[in-house]
């Protein structure tokens, strides 16, 4: 109660301008509530930490609250922005549905929100300002891309095996459509079998070893995600085959691990799902907080690596 | 063998045919780079680690328990294995160390369960939940890898071609055998199970035998989590072991042990743990669908648990006409499908 106390009056504060929670600069400091889904991956630990650091360069003050993957505790902390009047919330929803309720009660506070790296599925869109993600749509399409290219002298069939993220799950879904429809418009690229590896590196090596001694041509590995693909190359090594020579391999997300193998010249091409949203999610929060008009899909500045890429790109490479 | 493995053996046979017809090359295992590889040598080697909690579940569930928590331990070991050895610490002190915790964590509940008097699914339900946010914890969230030839020996190595993970289940087998089938043990533990308070008056310590199980079925979920990170060299806090426990159960049930507890079947329960890691190692090999998946399991276990009930199979054989199959002599259902 103290705390709350406190954070209120140093709001007041900020709101009638220096004072208290003053800034160098002395004009009105921006307050950003921040909901977080938790910290289940090393990917979303990077998030957060992107999120904490370029709120501090931008002079935002953030209030970070970790909703440990529950919906009710992140609706809890939306409340508890509201109640503290900050200047705009921010959130990666754990789910897609039943967010309208407390939604509604931050327009009704005219607190601007944004979302990031996931959506809501409400059909009401002016319950929120924009929302900051990437498109794994179009990481499907890149991936597709990569290998029509790499491809494009190989007259014949070229096999390839897919290990799909979770059932279901967006990026799973999303990362697969976008690969099929690139490499559907030619009938030499033929997905000869694709299973869930449950983004796991264990599920990927469990599956592969299958993969492996039911289809003994596998040309290429499309992974959704470094982990899994991580998992296959052990189980391709295992087979006594050379992973990105004898399989190509291709992957989603650009972590640590999997920038190494690729430097290593295990894995072929990674197209990136960056975390590192902080920076553009600070300038969103500057636009709407002044009443700027923003677009309703930001898409995350991506890009995607090549073996010699990731060699330059892995000694700073922060997640 | 005995009658009621019978028909488990049945459906791993079925299971095994319906891949050969598919893939006629899939019961093949040559020699590949001084090792032993093919399909059958994947399922021995992955269903390695859920035999082994399987094995440890037998026994809890032989005394009328259960343990819900070995998926948390599975976690916890394999996660603090790997953080050790990133930090420079040798294989075996590493080993050492995430084995003596998994004992103390089945200890703990023993204690809760015999010592405190809470129902052993309760009890383990706590460190089910503590247990995974303690792995997190040991792990920082994060994905630990480790690169260190003999702690890959665990999970992922060879001993004379045979995957070493096999042979390690082999000998705990044959040791909970032995403990189990020629002393003692496994009789005082089924008698614990049949009826605990008759027990302890009759002489029997049944605090010690619950203790005693559970620290059993908690150390070999500790080595079920080495040989999981192990396989990938790397700890995931958040995804080893994950549901390991209801698989485990499903083998104990397969296999013929009663949940009510009072008896128990170590060759059973090995062989429910191989046929679920055939039915993994089958959707991944004829195709079937994600989205299908876990209904094409579903099926598989409930026609498994249908046709091991003497009951159902007296009842479609006495439909057909034919009495020869009539006489169900068990008095109780072997499977509580």
């Amino acid at each position: 109660m103290l705390v709350l106390a406190g954070v209120t009056a140093m709001a007041m504060a900020s709101c009638g301008g220096g004072g208290g929670g003053g800034t160098a600069a002395g004009d009105d400091k921006i307050t950003m509530g921040f909901s977080q889904v938790g910290a289940e991956s090393g990917w979303r630990t990077a998030n957060t930490k992107s999120v904490q650091e370029s709120a501090k360069a931008a002079g935002i003050e953030l209030k970070f609250s970790d909703a440990q993957q529950k919906q009710e505790n992140q609706i809890k902390a939306i409340r508890s922005f509201i109640q503290q009047r900050v200047d705009v919330i921010a959130f990666s929803p754990v789910v897609e549905s039943g967010w309208d309720t407390v939604l509604k009660e931050a327009k009704n506070a005219k607190i601007p929100v944004i979302l990031t790296d996931r959506a809501v599925d409400s059909p009401d869109t002016s319950l929120y300002k924009t929302f900051l993600g990437s498109d794994f749509v179009e990481e499907g399409r890149k991936a597709g891309k990569w290998l029509v290219e790499e491809f494009k002298d190989a007259t014949g069939t070229v096999n390839i095996v897919e290990l799909q993220g979770t059932t279901g799950s967006a990026p799973a879904n999303d990362r697969k459509a976008g690969f099929a429809e690139v490499i559907q418009a030619d009938p030499k690229f033929k997905v000869i079998a694709s299973q869930t590896g449950d983004f796991t590196r264990a599920k990927g090596k469990e599956v592969m070893e299958a993969f492996l001694k039911a289809h003994p041509d596998i040309d290429v590995l499309y992974a959704h995600n470094d982990d899994m693909a991580l998992g296959a190359i052990e189980a391709i090594e295992g087979a006594g085959k050379t992973p990105g020579k004898d399989i190509k391999i291709v992957s989603v997300d650009a972590v640590k691990d999997g920038m190494q193998a690729l430097a290593d010249g295990k894995i072929n091409f990674i197209v990136e799902c960056s975390p590192l949203l902080g920076p553009q999610l600070m300038d969103l929060a500057k636009k709407v907080v002044k009443g700027e008009q923003v677009p309703a899909r930001v898409v995350t500045e991506e890009t995607t690596f090549t073996q010699e890429q990731a060699k330059q790109a892995l000694p700073s490479r922060q997640y | 063998m005995t009658r009621r493995l019978l028909w488990p053996l049945l459906v791993l046979a079925l299971l095994l045919a319906l891949n050969v017809a598919v893939n006629p090359a899939f019961l093949a295992v040559q020699i590949k780079d001084g090792h032993l590889y093919g399909s059958l040598v994947d399922i021995l080697r992955f269903g390695a680690p859920l035999i082994l909690v399987s094995l440890g579940m037998t026994l809890v569930i032989a005394t009328g328990g259960i343990d819900l928590s070995v998926g948390s331990v599975v976690a916890i070991s394999g996660a603090l294995a790997c953080l050790q050895i990133s930090q420079d610490a040798g294989v075996f002190t590493a080993v050492a160390v995430a084995l003596a915790l998994s004992l103390a964590l089945g200890v703990w509940n023993g204690f809760l369960i015999a010592g405190v008097g809470i129902q052993p699914i309760i009890a383990t339900l706590i460190l089910m939940v503590a247990g995974r946010g303690l792995a997190q914890l040991v792990t920082d969230g994060q994905i630990i890898t480790v690169n260190s030839p003999s702690y890959k020996l665990i999970g992922g190595g060879y001993l004379l071609a045979v995957p070493f993970s096999v042979l390690l289940v082999l000998a705990v087998l044959a040791v909970t055998a032995f403990l189990t089938r020629r002393l003692a043990l496994g009789m005082l533990i089924e008698s614990v199970g049949g009826n605990a308070e008759a027990s302890r008056l009759a002489g029997i310590r049944s605090r010690g035998i619950v203790v005693t199980v559970y620290a059993f079925a908690a150390l070999c979920a500790g080595i079920a989590g080495l040989m999981i990170s192990s396989n990938v060299s790397s700890a995931d806090g958040n995804n080893a072991g994950l549901w390991i426990e209801l698989d485990a159960i499903l083998a104990v049930v397969i296999g013929g042990t009663s949940l009510a507890g009072g008896r128990f079947s170590l060759g059973g329960t090995v062989l429910g743990a191989l046929i679920i890691q055939t039915l993994t190692t089958t959707v991944y090999s004829i195709g079937v669908p994600p989205e299908t998946t876990l209904l094409f399991k579903a099926l598989v276990v409930a026609a498994v648990c249908l046709i091991q009930s003497p009951a159902f199979r007296a009842k479609v054989f006495r439909r057909r006409g034919r009495p020869a199959a009539e006489p169900a002599p068990e008095k109780k259902a072997e499977v509580p499908a």
